[in-house]
């Protein structure tokens, strides 16, 4: 069934009645027109109620007509295009759009979650933190999903997001965020200079307030100069105007993000969904407006209670009555402006209570002159009605804040205004200080810390004409100050001018049960479900400071981040501790000023460009052959080749006794590779590691451990002398551009005189490691010009020459205590030598092998991986590692290696062990710990105190060439307690296990010096 | 994202950058010499002033060159920028704790 929007105004809005769209709501369907938010289609069609509140399933409905909406949160779209929680307010309506109230069940019309609302007084502020005590357990198994199940808002996709998002960067003069009135002005006259502008406004068109008014500009229709300012500034050559667009996020220097809605409004697709606008501006202009506060009286929050300037607009941009008969209640002159719009649609009036005793001015007379009732000194006290607001109670404010006698007023909508309140949130951001203004009763920007002004509403110009005039002058002034010539002065529009009465407060009405009474429902914070009572609650629990106040109520959490809340939240703070506001201080304005979709903030960077993936040039061979891949860093290594049907133990066997009794080759070309030059390169690598480098001769090479300056291992490598002022570093494939920024760091700040330079040549050289018994022989088939024997080509020493045809570096060094050679041929090469070395092996049985085999074969050799096996608190000496620290030369770190911290004889040492059952293998990151704490743990109460450990497993295999698992692990004094048994402790297990040497293969290195 | 103007290639974001610590702490001459807590307040202390800071930044994405900064760490403005190497502005911070 469509619906016949039967409260569709029969002319006039900003609406296409020629394009009729149609749509449906909690399964009905409707009709709408273009040019509709849902809301107004809608309230078009009688619907004001769309959702329940968020603790007590109170029946809400539409509030507002913009972002600062509380309540029309919207389950929208299907599938791939399903959103949790956009406002109905925001969203413009297209045909075919599906949408569901969120926070109900089964239905929004019949919530079976209601009966938490006349048990309400139940849940006040900090009920979760009063009720819910007990076993910890209980929190996940019962309170926390049951609370889930009846709080909550719209739920999150669960299919793939079906959109594209990007990002844009760009710079401007001027960016002016809003609009209306004073930004559009403010946008042209700086844009008529020549300087780059960008305006930016979250609607689909420019206007802002104007859009809901009728005041007139240039002596004709307000439309008639938004289409002529809007062409003006786009004939400006450097002008830019984005719509749909909201400035999100204000940052340092001028810095603004800012999330440009390209494809929601005709429901996805075709285009990118939305752009992440990154602009860096030499001057922003703050045109943000103003949100309308909500008055708090008893039952403000029944469907059918709504703001007035929102009335306005759906009654004058929308062409919509949101109902027949109409009270206006407000504290300020603006409603008076919404009875009168009311009244020029035809839409009765019953009457318009102001709070103030002596209502005047140009709008309040207008309403006088037309026969309008007006009830001055008086307010609303209460509300009658259900799923809709049947009528309201009015009653005259005595001086001592008590309500005289009340009277009933029948009606099916409300339009209240409780005064405005500066859209400050940018400003706050971007650091600026924010002043209390007495005269309009709410926050406005003061001292800025940027180069920015404000301008219109948000600096409290709540007239067109201050609104035009700030904008036109700030405009001007901006583009002097930047440098443009702005002597052709643009004239301000003329407007009609208006005599204003000021606003007088009213934070909360008085009630017929007294005040802050918890059996009243004066809202404050609708999303949030948050009343007066609650915060005089807070108040008096001793919650002073307005941060706690709002963590204790939840007022201005939340998708609206309160933003019809937090004012009125402050005055009555103020109110009941008897303090002015400004002492009461404002809470924090943060970043997102509205939600941004995580689609927006990841842009194109998802799936493979999400992070570069580094391959070798062997990658297709090893994938070709079966190999699975582990990650390191962004490198793709081959991990092992696993043979048909092979277990991944059989396969990480069958690769390292290959290496042990015939040959492996294994690609190596992710290892960090930095070639170092100039004359004091030797000088420079002496202050870099931990050893001695002048004596070091070309064609040989060594190994070389880093250290932090507070003696702890970074990182270790081989280097080798090339050329008398050449050096050829290697460092562990994961810290490659660490190092390298670590040499760069030394070399410009600390030894600018040392003449040396680095080169990144990691992806110069791909490298493959031919080890096992039968290396050499297979070196010599494939190098027949080389001299391979022991005694011409011996360990440590490089060597240069052809291999496969392919001219080389030949370092003869070992990684897995066998007979080795590193093999570095230039990138594009790699693979040719690697087919060949694959080919040639195939007579001594060669077998590629993978990182998980590399990391055994290590292991048993008893070389530990700096960055597995050490955690930055490991200095040399806690590896065992001594001899390769020199006592002839500083080095970085070497002063902190005799501190008494790490001196001291207590420190981790990294030592080998071995389970007593040969079959287990103890996974990495198991604690240890002694016998003597094992028995006082199994005889203390179950859990009740910690057993101090003793160490903890870095490193853990099972060693095919050995028969039983081997492990490193970091012990307290390790290297004095060999022989000892230690307990891994883990899973409810609990392993002996003896420390022993970690060297746990050829002690001797009979192998690797074959 | 703060805008910082690199000596060698000009104004740049802030995700170019590195900021590399305090700035004007030179290595002791002879480490050797010095007692523990003369090596520990090289090694860990940093001064943590409300107000200019003089910091070292590295153009890490970019020219990969280091330099120095003087930056009010209230409000983040940049005072002063100059090379590695150079006297930081007298007038903008006091002493320092070296010369590089």
């Amino acid at each position: 069934m469509i619906g016949d929007q039967a409260y569709r105004l029969p002319a006039g809005g900003l609406i296409d009645r020629d394009r009729v769209l149609s749509f449906t709501f909690n399964g009905h369907g409707y009709a709408g027109f273009a040019g509709d938010t849902l809301a107004s289609a809608l309230l078009a069609n009688g619907v004001h109620l769309v959702g329940r509140s968020l603790k007590y399933h109170r029946p809400r409905g539409i509030v507002a007509a913009g972002v600062e909406e509380p309540n029309a949160l919207m389950q929208l779209g299907e599938g791939g295009r399903a959103e949790p929680n956009p406002l109905a307010t925001m969203i413009e309506l297209y045909d075919d759009l599906v949408a569901r109230s969120v926070n109900v069940w089964p239905s929004v019309d019949n919530d079976l979650m209601s009966w938490l609302a006349p048990i309400s007084r139940l849940f006040s502020a900090g009920f979760y933190y009063k009720t819910f005590m007990g076993p910890p357990p209980a929190w996940q198994s019962i309170y926390e999903p049951a609370i889930r199940k009846a709080a909550g808002f719209g739920k999150a996709p669960e299919n793939p997001d079906a959109d594209v998002y990007d990002h844009t960067f760009a710079h401007c003069d001027v960016l002016v965020v809003g609009a209306g009135p004073a930004g559009l002005m403010a946008a042209l006259a700086a844009a008529r200079t020549g300087a780059r502008v960008i305006l930016m406004d979250e609607r689909d068109r420019p206007g802002g307030s104007l859009l809901a008014s009728d005041e007139g500009i240039d002596g004709g229709p307000a439309d008639r100069w938004i289409d002529e300012a809007s062409a003006a500034l786009q004939a400006c050559a450097e002008a830019r105007v984005v719509m749909r667009t909201t400035a999100f996020g204000y940052y340092d220097s001028n810095f603004i993000a800012a999330l440009e809605r390209r494809s929601d409004h005709f429901g996805g697709g075709k285009t990118v969904r939305h752009r992440l606008w990154q602009v860096r501006a030499r001057h922003v202009v703050l045109a943000t407006g103003a949100h309308e506060r909500p008055l708090v009286f008893d039952g403000n929050d029944r469907p059918g209670i709504m703001l007035a300037g929102a009335v306005s607009t759906y009654v004058r941009r929308y062409a919509v009555a949101p109902g027949r008969r109409a009270v206006v209640v407000t504290n300020n002159d603006s409603a008076h402006g919404t009875a009168l719009a009311l009244s020029d649609a035809g839409i009765d009036v019953a009457a318009v209570v102001d709070a103030r005793r002596n209502p005047v001015g140009t709008l309040a007379d207008a309403v006088a002159s037309r026969g309008i009732q007006v009830l001055a000194g008086h307010t609303v006290i209460g509300t009658s009605g259900n799923k809709r607001v049947t009528g309201v109670s009015v009653a005259e404010l005595m001086g001592d804040g008590t309500a005289g006698k009340p009277h009933s007023l029948t009606c099916d909508f409300v339009a209240m205004s409780g005064g405005w309140s500066p859209v400050v949130h940018l400003f706050s951001q971007s650091q600026g200080r924010l002043t209390y203004d007495d005269q309009i009763c709410a926050f406005i920007p003061g001292e800025s810390s940027q180069a920015q002004s404000c301008v219109g509403a948000v600096v409290g110009h709540f007239s067109l004409g201050e609104c035009l005039r700030g904008g036109a002058e700030a405009g001007a002034r901006v583009a002097r100050e930047l440098g443009f010539d702005t002597s052709d002065e643009l004239a301000t529009p003329t407007t009609v001018p208006q005599i204003q009465g000021a606003v007088e407060p009213l934070w909360s009405a008085p009630t017929e049960r007294g005040r802050y009474d918890r059996r009243a429902k004066q809202f404050v914070d609708f999303q949030n479900d948050t009343t007066a009572a609650d915060i005089s609650l807070a108040l008096q629990e001793g919650f002073e400071s307005i941060e706690h106040v709002k963590r204790y109520t939840l007022t201005g959490f939340g998708t609206d981040q309160g933003k019809t809340a937090n004012i009125n939240a402050l005055g009555l703070v103020a109110e009941v501790l008897g303090r002015p506001i400004p002492e009461v201080g404002t809470t924090t304005f943060r970043p997102p000023y509205t939600p941004v979709t995580f689609g927006a903030l990841a842009g194109p960077y998802v799936g493979n460009l999400l992070d570069p993936v580094r391959e070798t040039p062997m990658h297709d061979w090893h994938a070709a052959h079966g190999a699975l891949f582990e990650n390191v860093g962004q490198w793709r290594r081959a991990w092992y080749y696993p043979r048909d049907g092979e277990s991944f133990q059989a396969a990480l066997d069958r690769e390292c006794l290959a290496v042990r009794n015939a040959v492996g080759v294994f690609d190596a070309s992710t290892l960090g590779k930095i070639e170092i030059g100039g004359p004091d390169s030797v000088e420079f690598l002496n202050r870099i590691y931990t050893n001695g480098w002048s004596t070091l001769k070309v064609g040989r090479a060594r190994y070389g451990l880093m250290c932090h300056e507070d003696g702890m291992v970074f990182d270790d490598g081989t280097t080798t002398r090339i050329a008398e002022y050449r050096f050829f570093m290697t460092t562990t494939s994961g810290n490659a551009a660490v190092v390298l920024d670590w040499l760069e760091e030394w070399s410009q700040t600390e030894w600018p005189e040392l003449q040396v330079y680095f080169t990144s040549v990691t992806e110069q050289w791909a490298t493959v490691t031919i080890a096992g018994p039968h290396a050499r022989d297979l070196l010599a088939v494939l190098a027949p010009d080389l001299a391979v024997d022991r005694e011409s080509f011996p360990f440590m020493a490089m060597r240069e020459g052809r291999v496969a045809g392919v001219e080389a570096r030949i370092i003869r060094i070992s990684f897995s205590g066998e007979l080795s050679y590193e093999i570095y041929v230039p990138w594009w090469s790699g693979l040719v030598l690697w087919e060949n070395v694959m080919e040639a092996g195939a007579r001594f049985s060669i077998a590629p092998y993978g990182t998980e085999a590399m990391h055994v074969l290590r292991a048993e050799k008893g070389y530990a991986v700096i960055g597995h096996d050490t955690d930055g608190t490991v200095t040399p000496h806690d590896l065992g590692m001594s001899w390769a620290v020199s006592k002839k030369k500083d080095f970085i770190g070497r002063r902190s290696l005799t501190r008494s911290d790490t001196a001291r004889a207590d420190r981790k040492h990294l030592v080998g062990l071995v389970t007593k059952d040969p079959a287990i293998v103890v996974p990495e990151g198991a604690q240890l710990v002694s016998e003597m704490n094992l028995v006082a743990a199994r005889r203390a109460a179950r859990g009740s105190h910690p057993v101090p450990m003793e160490g903890y497993v870095s490193s853990s295999y099972h060693s095919a060439a050995l028969g039983h698992s081997i492990a490193f692990a970091l012990v307290k004094g390790g290297f004095d307690r060999i022989g000892e048994t230690l307990y891994a402790v883990y899973d409810g297990r609990v392993v002996p296990s003896e420390i022993v040497s970690p060297v746990f293969y050829d002690a001797e290195n009979e192998r690797r010096d074959a | 994202m703060l805008k910082i103007t690199c000596p060698y290639c000009g104004p740049r974001d802030e995700i170019e950058f590195r900021c590399g610590g305090e700035a004007h702490i030179t290595r002791p001459k002879e480490p050797g010499g010095l007692s523990d807590d003369a090596w520990a307040d090289y090694v860990f202390m940093r001064s943590n002033p409300k107000g200019n800071h003089a910091e070292r930044w590295l153009h890490v994405n970019g020219c990969r060159r280091w330099f120095n900064a003087i930056r009010d760490t209230v409000t983040h403005e940049f005072k002063a920028i100059y090379r590695v190497g150079d006297s930081p502005p007298a007038d903008l911070i006091g002493p320092t704790r070296g010369t590089k």
